[in-house]
C-alpha cells in the first residue's frame, strides 16, 4: 500500500448556527488519509461524521482549518471542481433518467467524448453487475440495486477520493454483509481511496484499513482495526468498539523498569503498552473474550461470584460480581459442556490472557 | 394503484374490494361533476348551437340555421359591394392574442421560477409567510388592480414622472395602450398562478439531488438545466397552462391597458355580444378560442412526450 497522503484534514472546525443556537459539529479535527486506503470514520450519531465528509466534498465550508487533496488546498473550491465523488446515504439517484444515464452523468458533465462515456458506463455496469437493468429508471429497481448504481455513478469519473456516507445502512442484514465484501473488493480493484462513514463498529472493523473513532466533533483515535480493538486509547473508544470491562487499577514502575498493573484484589500483571497516562490510579479495560473462568481462586487474577449466565448463540456471557464490587463479563465459547458448568451463585476465579490488560488515557 | 399483470385472476375478495372502492370514488367526484357539467358543458353546448343561428336585430339569436357566424370569423364581406375578403382584423387579433399570451407565459415563468425556488428553499416555518405574500393581490378586485397599473404607467403616471424628474427622459414614454402594457398587466395578474404550482413541485424536490449534481461536476447552470428543470417540469407545465389559457381569453386587462385599438380575443368576443349585436359570430369566436386552447394543449403534450422519448 502506498503511503502518500490523499487527503489531509488540518485543524478543521465547523460550527453551525449563531450565538445561542451554535452547534460545534467539528472541533479542530486533524487526520491524514492515505492513498489507496479504505478509511473509515466511526462514531455515534451526531458526532460529526457526515459534516466531515461534506466538508471534504465541498458542500460545507470549514469555520477554521483547511483541507488538502494531494497536497493542494481545496477548501475554497466548489464541489463541482473537486475530483472527489460521494455515495449519498439516500443514494440520491436522479429519478428522471435511466440507470445508464445516471452512471454517465458525471462524465458527461465533464464533457468527455460520447464514446468514452459509453465505454466507461458499460464497464461500470459490468463492475456492479447491473448490465441487464441499464435502461430501467432508478425508481424501478430495488434498494440493493440502487446502492450499486449510486456506487457506479460515483466511481465512473474515477475520482481521487470516494466518499461514502453510511451507504449500507438502508439495506437488510444479509444484503449488507454481501455489499460489505463487494465494496471492499471494489476498493481493491479500482485503487481509489475510500472514506467510509458508519456508526456500525463491526462494519468498520471488517472493512477498513484504518479507522478513525469520533465522538462529539473530535477524532479520538486513528489506527488499524486491530490497534483500535486491542489497544483503545480512551474509555469511549474501548466502550464503543465491542463489549468490554472497565476496572480501576494502580500503575507502577517495577524495580527493573517494567510497567506493572495492580488489579483489584492485589494481583499484578505486566503491560507492554508504550503510551501511559503516568503512574498512579488508572482505568484499565479487558475484553470479555480475553478472560476465562476457572474453579477456585488459587491461580486466578480476579475472583468473584457469578450473578448471571446469558446464552447468546455462539457463546455465553457470564456476568461476575468481583470481590471489589465491580461487574465483570467473561465470554465463554459454547463448545461441549464448557459453558454448562457455570451457574449463578457460584464462586469463580478469572484468568486473564497475557497482554489483555489495556491501560486507558482517561 | 398498480395495474395488475395481464391475465391475473382477481380473487373474489379482491373483486368485491375493487368494486367497493370504485363505487366510493365515483361518489367522491359526483358533486363536482354535476357542477362542472351544468356550468361548463351546458353553456358550451349553447354556444355551439348559437354559433349556427342567425343574429337577432337587437342582439340575441333568431332560431334559423346559418353558417354566417362562422363565415365571419374568417372572412369579411363588404356591406356596399359585397366583395368577400379575408377577415384580416380578426386574424390579427387571433395572432396578437396568441403572441401576447405566449409572451406573458414566458415572462411569468422567468419571474416565477426564481421566486418559487426562493420560497421552496426557505425554512419550513417562513414558507407560508412568503406564499401568503404571493396571494395578497387576490384580495382586491382585478379591475382595481388593473386601474392601479394604469395609474402607474400612463403618460403622467408615477413611472414617467419619476423618470422625468431625475432627467432620465425628456418626454413621457408611451406605455399605456400598447401591447407592452397588456403583457405587463397580464403577467402581473397571472404571476401567482405560475408561482403556486411551481412552488408545489419545487417543495417536493429532493435537494440532495442538487448536491449530487454538483458532486458530479455540474456547475450551477447545468444543475439547473439537467437536474432542477426536469424534476420540476410538472410544475412548469401546470403553471404555463394556468397562465396561458386565461391570458388567451383575458378581456379586462387588454380593455383597460390596451385601450380600444389593441384588442384581444376576449374583447372581440365581448364586442360581438355587446355593441356588435352579433351573437352567432361571438359564439363562433368563443368556440374558436376553445379550439385554439385545445390545439395548443395537444401540441404541448405531444412535445412533452417527445422530450421524454428523447431522454429514454
Ligand atoms: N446544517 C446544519 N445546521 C445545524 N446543525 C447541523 C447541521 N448539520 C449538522 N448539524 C449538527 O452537527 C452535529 C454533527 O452532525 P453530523 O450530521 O455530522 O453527524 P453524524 O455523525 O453524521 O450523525 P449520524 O450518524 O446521525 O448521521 C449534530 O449535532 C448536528 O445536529
Ligand atoms: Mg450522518
Amino acid at each position: 500500500m502506498g503511503s502518500t497522503v490523499a487527503t489531509s484534514v488540518i485543524d478543521v472546525s465547523k460550527t453551525f448556527g449563531q450565538d445561542k443556537d451554535q452547534v460545534t459539529a467539528l472541533d479542530r479535527v486533524s487526520v491524514d488519509i492515505r492513498e489507496n486506503e479504505f478509511f473509515t470514520l466511526l462514531g455515534p450519531s451526531g458526532c460529526g461524521k457526515t459534516t466531515l465528509l461534506r466538508l471534504i466534498a465541498g458542500f460545507e465550508h470549514p469555520s477554521g482549518g483547511k483541507i488538502l487533496l494531494h497536497g493542494e488546498e481545496i477548501s475554497h473550491l466548489p464541489p463541482f471542481k473537486r475530483p472527489v465523488n460521494t455515495v449519498f446515504q439516500s443514494y440520491a439517484l436522479f429519478p428522471h433518467i435511466t440507470v445508464s444515464e445516471n452512471i454517465g452523468f458525471g462524465l458527461s458533465m465533464q464533457d468527455k467524448p460520447a464514446n468514452e462515456i459509453k465505454e466507461t458506463v458499460a464497464a461500470m455496469l459490468k463492475l456492479v453487475q447491473m448490465e441487464s437493468l441499464a435502461d430501467r429508471r432508478t425508481d424501478q429497481i430495488s434498494g440493493g440495486q440502487q446502492q450499486r448504481v449510486a456506487l457506479a455513478r460515483a466511481l465512473a469519473p474515477h475520482p481521487k477520493v470516494l466518499l461514502l456516507d453510511e451507504p449500507l445502512s438502508a439495506l437488510d442484514y444479509k444484503l449488507r454483509k454481501e455489499m460489505q465484501i463487494e465494496l471492499k473488493t471494489l476498493q481493491h480493484e479500482t485503487g481509489i481511496t475510500f472514506i467510509f462513514v458508519t456508526h456500525d463498529q463491526e462494519e468498520a472493523l471488517t472493512m477498513s484499513d484504518r479507522v478513525a473513532v469520533m465522538n462529539q466533533g473530535r477524532i479520538l483515535q486513528v489506527g488499524t482495526p486491530k490497534e483500535i480493538y486491542d489497544h483503545p486509547a480512551e474509555r469511549f473508544v474501548a466502550d464503543f468498539i465491542g463489549d468490554t470491562n472497565f476496572l480501576a487499577a494502580d500503575l507502577n514502575q517495577s524495580d527493573n523498569g517494567r510497567m506493572m498493573v495492580t488489579l483489584p484484589g492485589g494481583r499484578t500483571v505486566e503491560t507492554t503498552q508504550s503510551d501511559f497516562p503516568g503512574a498512579g490510579k488508572v482505568n484499565i479495560t479487558i475484553r470479555p473474550e480475553q478472560a476465562s473462568l476457572i474453579n477456585g481462586p488459587s491461580a486466578a487474577d480476579l475472583s468473584g461470584t457469578i450473578n448471571n449466565v446469558v446464552y447468546s448463540g455462539n457463546d455465553t456471557h457470564v456476568h461476575v460480581m468481583l470481590e471489589s464490587d465491580e461487574p465483570f463479563v467473561v465470554r465463554v465459547q459454547n463448545r461441549g459442556a464448557q459453558s454448562a458448568q457455570w451457574e449463578s451463585g457460584q464462586a469463580v476465579g478469572i484468568k486473564l490472557e497475557p497482554g489483555s490488560v489495556q491501560v486507558l488515557q482517561d | 394503484m398498480n395495474s395488475s399483470a395481464p391475465g391475473r385472476q382477481l380473487s373474489s375478495v379482491e373483486r368485491v374490494a375493487l368494486k367497493r372502492e370504485s363505487r366510493r370514488n365515483i361518489l367522491l367526484c359526483t358533486p363536482a361533476m354535476i357542477v362542472l357539467f351544468f356550468a361548463a358543458s351546458g353553456p358550451l353546448l349553447v354556444m355551439l348551437v348559437y354559433s349556427f343561428l342567425t343574429p337577432g336585430d337587437y342582439g340575441g339569436v333568431v332560431y334559423k340555421l346559418s353558417s354566417d357566424g362562422w363565415f365571419r370569423v374568417f372572412f369579411h364581406q363588404d356591406i356596399f359591394d359585397e366583395t368577400v375578403s379575408v377577415a384580416s382584423a380578426h386574424l390579427s387579433i387571433f395572432w396578437r392574442s396568441i403572441k401576447l399570451s405566449l409572451l406573458t407565459t414566458i415572462a411569468a415563468l422567468i419571474l416565477g421560477f426564481p421566486t418559487a425556488y426562493f420560497i421552496a428553499t426557505r425554512p419550513v416555518k417562513s414558507r407560508n409567510f412568503w406564499l401568503f405574500l404571493v396571494t395578497i393581490p387576490f384580495w382586491t378586485n382585478l379591475l382595481i388592480r388593473t386601474f392601479a397599473i394604469m395609474e402607474l404607467i400612463r403618460n403622467r403616471g408615477l413611472v414617467n414622472n419619476v423618470l422625468m424628474k431625475f432627467g432620465v427622459i425628456e418626454q413621457p414614454i408611451q406605455m399605456l395602450y400598447t401591447d407592452f402594457a397588456i403583457m405587463l398587466g397580464m403577467t402581473y395578474v397571472y404571476l401567482p398562478l405560475m408561482i403556486l404550482p411551481l412552488y408545489a413541485s419545487m417543495e417536493k424536490l429532493d435537494f440532495r439531488l442538487i448536491e449530487a449534481g454538483y458532486d458530479l461536476y455540474a456547475n450551477r447552470f447545468r444543475v439547473l438545466r439537467k437536474v432542477i428543470i426536469p424534476l420540476v417540469k410538472p410544475g412548469i407545465v401546470a403553471g404555463s397552462i394556468l397562465v396561458f389559457i386565461p391570458s388567451l381569453g383575458a378581456f379586462v386587462t387588454p380593455r383597460v391597458l390596451g385601450g380600444g385599438k389593441n384588442m384581444m380575443l376576449g374583447n372581440l368576443i365581448e364586442l360581438q355580444f355587446g355593441q356588435g349585436r352579433n351573437w352567432p359570430l361571438g359564439a363562433a369566436l368563443s368556440i374558436s378560442l376553445l379550439l385554439i386552447v385545445m390545439v395548443a394543449m395537444l401540441l404541448y403534450v405531444k412535445n412533452m412526450q417527445k422530450n421524454k422519448g428523447e431522454q429514454n
